[in-house]
């Protein structure tokens, strides 16, 4: 089936918000070559999934945003989030574009970069355009190429050679504005033996339906180490599509955490090219959906390199009449020997009416490898229930007992404890409890 | 006070057929009863129609420990009441700690803001495991999860001693234990023995009963009690076996559910 991509601009409005922002003419040109590419594009294939049923065109139209001088006058929906952040390393994105971003001199003394993508195209125009779109190529589908078109906002991050960054950067993406558009894109660029770990939480607070058209590019230097944490809780107002992708060069690291925490329907694709000798990969999804979600969750792991691990774990839990599809692809392909690729997708249902479909995919091209898959979609256990209340734990105790358990191998693994916390509240938050 | 347990006319079924045909049992704090018989007599089946196992349906009967009928009650409230079954097959559950178990089964027991200190509870938890020679790392290790069969009895074994109950039963706690691992088990029991505290010890060897000693002794054939008596009954069992039993009632098949 064809469905003609509805393009929410045309190209001179493209063209004229590119001057009137003050982008460099490669960007623009850029931008103008991504919407041709998504008139002509077909949406994006998922498993089991017609996303061309979902509220996916709801792009509203671009709204400058008006910046804040501190913290104290950012939105409160934020306000949780950005508790004693007034020394942190931090971007705030609303809507259409940044409204804060802050660097601490000291890394900013290192040579590190981080502040909202739109002004580094202007600031390090060279940087961004050597990376920007090279991991979710705008040619893939038409949601990637309307999302390379119409990106506003966004994060960019440069960890330069040698810099080692302990404490993590953060990003706040807010969408409070339906008829705004709200496409942010994160790139972050971890140069040669560099390490960084940055967190991002995406909030919205609003009504009326819209859409979060999201790509994350990560570029792993040699030797470099990158931990990339998310949190998605989106109300049931927003459709939420995301792309992330690692590229991973010779020894370096990418590890994704990933907290699938919204309300509305979300379809999320997190990628890890290992591309490098010795690179690895390291994901951990946790989901919770409830009400009548639809949800479509993967992760892949592609090698090129020699010698690469990837790991890749994906526990939901599903209440109500969710719906969820889970996929994990491991691609090794020829030449990538001593590859070892394992994962392992599990889905917990609580009622009658929640779906949860796990599929693993191996796709091996070379024989010198160790892959590994495991998958399972399962009610809980009346056993375990009532071996839990002959105890003297009531039913409600008992059934969050080994929820939380069922959660807890992926979330017990999360080296940051107050994400750690964020996570097993927002957990609670979704089942109701 | 000494608890009192008094079965009436218990009946019960599974899959609509009828295993419990009216089970008559009187205890008190104190006590230890056994309950003996050959395998498919009915004897689990009690233990877990009393815990209220959702595949056991009862159809009649009553179970009051101090006044209270514990069959109209749900299986937490059971628990609460005072009633402990130490299980023949414990359910394993991954992600959740023995420990964080233990101290939710605890504090369901306590009034909210009255919960056990972290402190005083990981205190008594060790000072319990080290009675029963478990290591110490089986506080942090999920719910039975890998545990060998002697280690799943020993931390079933853990959980009565921590929850204090009025009765306990325990449902072939000796089965798949080696001699020293039922010594400690039987040690970890006689421990808990209290005038306030009765036991009913569901088994079909005697050995165990070397190591706990009953005051009374009942044989299950056929879902029923048919014979009751004391300690001298469960030695004569051992010494030759359930057929004289048969005989002398005129039973020839003592088990029940076989035309399934």
């Amino acid at each position: 089936m064809t469905t003609q991509t509805i393009l929410p601009v045309d190209a001179a409005r493209i063209t004229e918000l590119s001057q009137t922002g003050g982008e460099p003419a490669w960007l623009k040109d850029s931008r103008l070559k991504a919407l041709e590419l998504a008139a002509a594009l077909e949406l994006p294939k998922l498993e089991k999934t017609r996303i061309d049923r979902w509220n996916i065109n709801h792009y509203g139209s671009y709204k400058a945003a008006t910046a804040v001088a501190s913290l104290a006058e950012a939105p409160s929906s934020v306000a949780a989030l950005i508790a004693g952040q007034e020394e942190g390393n931090l971007v705030i994105q609303r809507n259409s574009g940044a409204v804060y971003t802050h660097l601490s001199p000291e890394l900013a003394a290192q040579g590190v970069i981080f502040t909202d993508l739109a002004t580094a195209a202007k600031e390090h125009g060279d940087l961004v355009q050597k990376y920007l779109h090279k991991a979710v190529l705008p040619e893939e589908h038409a949601i990637a190429a309307l999302h390379a078109a119409l990106w506003n906002g966004g994060v960019f991050l440069y960890v330069p050679k040698n810099v080692v960054i302990e404490t993590p950067l953060q990003a706040i993406l807010l969408t409070d504005d339906a008829e705004a558009t709200f496409v942010p894109h994160i790139l972050i660029v971890a140069d040669t033996n560099s390490s960084v770990t940055y967190v991002d939480n995406y909030v919205s607070d609003k009504t009326e339906a819209g859409l979060h058209n999201g790509a994350v590019e990560v570029f792993v230097g040699a030797g470099a180490a990158v931990r990339y944490a998310t949190v998605h809780q989106f109300g049931e107002d927003t459709t939420d599509v995301t792309y992330r992708r690692a590229v991973v060069e010779n020894d370096g690291t990418i590890e994704w955490i990933v907290g699938e925490m919204n309300y509305g329907d979300t379809a999320s694709d997190t990628k890890s090219v290992l591309k490098g000798n010795g690179a690895s990969s390291d994901a951990k999804v946790i989901a919770v959906g409830s009400g009548s979600q639809k949800l479509n969750y993967t992760t892949q792991a592609q090698h090129f390199g020699k010698s690469t691990p990837s790991d890749m774990i994906t526990r939901a839990v599903m209440r109500e009449s969710a719906t969820s599809i889970i996929n994990g692809i491991t691609k090794i392909e020829k030449g990538a020997t001593r590859a070892d690729g394992q994962q392992t997708e599990k889905v917990l249902m609580l009622s009658p009416k929640a779906r949860g479909d796990a599929n693993p995919i191996l796709l091996i091209d070379e024989d010198d490898v160790t892959a590994g898959h495991a998958a399972s979609v399962g009610q809980v256990n009346p056993e375990q229930i009532y071996y839990l209340m002959s105890r003297g734990i009531s039913r409600h105790d008992a059934e969050k007992l080994i929820i939380y358990g069922f959660l807890a191998p992926v979330v017990s693994q999360i080296p940051l404890e107050g994400l750690r916390n964020q996570l097993q509240t927002l957990v609670e938050r979704k089942l109701g409890q | 006070m000494a608890a009192e347990f008094v079965i009436e006319g218990l009946k019960a079924t599974i899959e609509g057929k009828e295993i419990l045909k009216g089970i008559n049992l009187q205890m008190k704090g104190g006590e230890i009863h056994a309950i003996m018989g050959p395998n498919g007599t009915g004897k689990s089946t009690l233990a877990s129609a009393l815990m209220g196992h959702p595949k056991y349906e009862v159809t009649e009967g009553t179970a009051v420990l101090d006044g209270e009928d514990l069959l109209e009650m749900a299986v937490d409230e059971r628990a609460r009441a005072g009633l402990f079954l130490a299980m023949q097959y414990p359910s394993e559950i991954s992600g959740v700690t023995n420990s964080d178990f233990l101290r939710s089964a605890i504090n369901a027991r306590r009034e909210e803001g009255k919960e056990i200190s972290l402190i005083k509870f990981i205190r008594q938890m060790e000072a319990k495991m080290k009675e029963l020679e478990m290591n110490p790392e089986f506080l942090h290790r999920y719910l039975n999860e890998g545990f060998s069969g002697g280690e799943k009895k020993r931390n079933e074994i853990l959980q009565m001693m921590m929850l204090d109950p009025k009765i306990v039963i325990l449902d072939e706690i000796d089965s798949g234990l080696d001699i020293d691992a039922l010594k400690i088990v039987a040690e970890g029991v006689n421990s808990m023995r209290s005038p306030e505290r009765g036991f009913l010890v569901i088994t079909h060897y005697q050995r165990l009963l070397n190591y706990i000693k009953p005051d009374f002794v009942h044989v299950m054939m056929q879902g029923r009690i048919v014979k009751s008596g004391g300690p001298e009954l469960a030695e004569r069992l051992e010494a030759e076996g359930y057929e004289w039993v048969k005989e002398e009632l005129g039973i020839e098949d003592e088990t029940v559910g076989q035309e399934v």
